[in-house]
């Protein structure tokens, strides 16, 4: 009885672990390297009804509607690009996490650097400004004293 | 100056976030906007809900405008749009086609009979598989679509009598001027 216990205990350990890698529901993968290939590509791509969750993760109807139909473009000999452009075409760039650079999505990716430099040049004006009122004379304590003045 | 201008940066940054706060309450931070707007709308062919027997497809419903309203019995925000859509029907100025997503055709009945029918034409995707190429993820959604099949416009989420007065009947007002 305790090793029946035991076996199924185990049983249940091993069927949590696939549980967790696929979130949902098992799906008819033809290898391994299908089923890595179709978790990496899921886990690039955003569940249009539940924005923050990919679609490999999402338990939301369209999101199983869109895994079953990208597994069947796989099967179809589909690659990664193409079925992406497939999942654009009909959702727009929203299924992608990885934002393309067009455009609209400039500001997207260099405005981060703009702010960092914009910071950077204020800093650099401020030092400037406080060697050149301070002289030779400014010591490194002076220096934290004026800045805690702003 | 120097010293205003932390003062400046922090009002800068509050400007920032405000518009942001603006910016989300006067949209839909979950509309996707559809990459099928002014382009024509995917082919199918669906079996129609009271026919099965009988497909629609999308030649069949050219030469007319038309507004495939997607929905589904088990879609709560359905049953605030419908009566919008019921008392709207006769003055659309459109044919209104109703599209039942991803529902069993027997509750798809019974909610239509329970809420009136309002749609000229039901057809049904059991599946949802026609649905994803309109790049559906919900429902309702509604597609304002010409008479040469292009998509006009979308709307996502329930037709409210805002939607309707301000966007809706201006979008086949304008498509109706354009190609009577």
């Amino acid at each position: 009885m305790m090793r029946l216990l035991r076996i199924v205990l185990l049983a249940l350990l091993a069927c949590a672990g696939v549980v967790h890698a696929q979130a949902i529901e098992p799906m008819p993968f033809a290898n391994h390297a299908q089923e890595l290939r179709f978790q990496h590509l899921t886990q690039q791509l955003r569940c249009p009804m539940c924005q923050n969750e990919t679609l490999a993760d999402s338990n939301a109807p369209i999101a199983r509607d869109l895994r079953n139909q990208i597994l069947k473009l796989m099967q179809q000999g589909r690659s990664d690009d193409e079925i992406r452009q497939y999942l654009v075409a009909r959702y727009s760039d929203y299924i992608l996490y990885d934002p393309p650079l067009k455009a609209g999505t400039v500001l997207l990716w260099f405005g981060p650097l703009l702010i960092l430099l914009g910071g950077g040049g204020v800093v650099l004006a401020a030092l400037r400004k406080r060697k050149r009122d301070g002289g030779e004379t400014t010591t490194v304590g002076e220096l934290a004293d004026n800045g805690e003045d702003w | 100056m120097n010293r205003l201008l932390p003062f400046i940066g922090f009002m800068l940054l509050v400007a920032l976030f405000g518009f942001g706060i603006w910016w989300n309450t006067r949209h839909d931070p979950n509309a996707i906007p559809t990459p099928l707007l002014d382009k024509p709308a995917p082919a199918f062919s669906l079996p129609k809900l009271y026919e099965p027997a009988q497909t629609v497809s999308k030649a069949d419903l050219l030469g007319q405008p038309y507004l495939l309203n997607v929905f589904a019995s088990w879609c709560i925000e359905c049953g605030v749009e419908h009566p919008v859509l019921e008392a709207a029907a006769p003055t659309l100025g459109v044919k209104l086609v109703g599209y039942n997503y991803k529902d069993a055709p027997a509750d798809a009945k019974g909610w239509l009979a329970a809420h009136g029918n309002p749609y000229a034409l039901l057809i049904a995707d059991e599946s949802g598989q026609t649905a994803l190429d309109f790049g559906v993820y919900g429902a309702p959604e509604s597609f304002l679509i010409d008479a040469k099949g292009v998509v006009r416009y979308k709307h996502i989420g329930p037709i409210t009598p805002d939607v309707l007065a301000t966007k809706l009947r201006p979008a086949i007002a304008a498509m109706l001027k354009e190609a009577p």
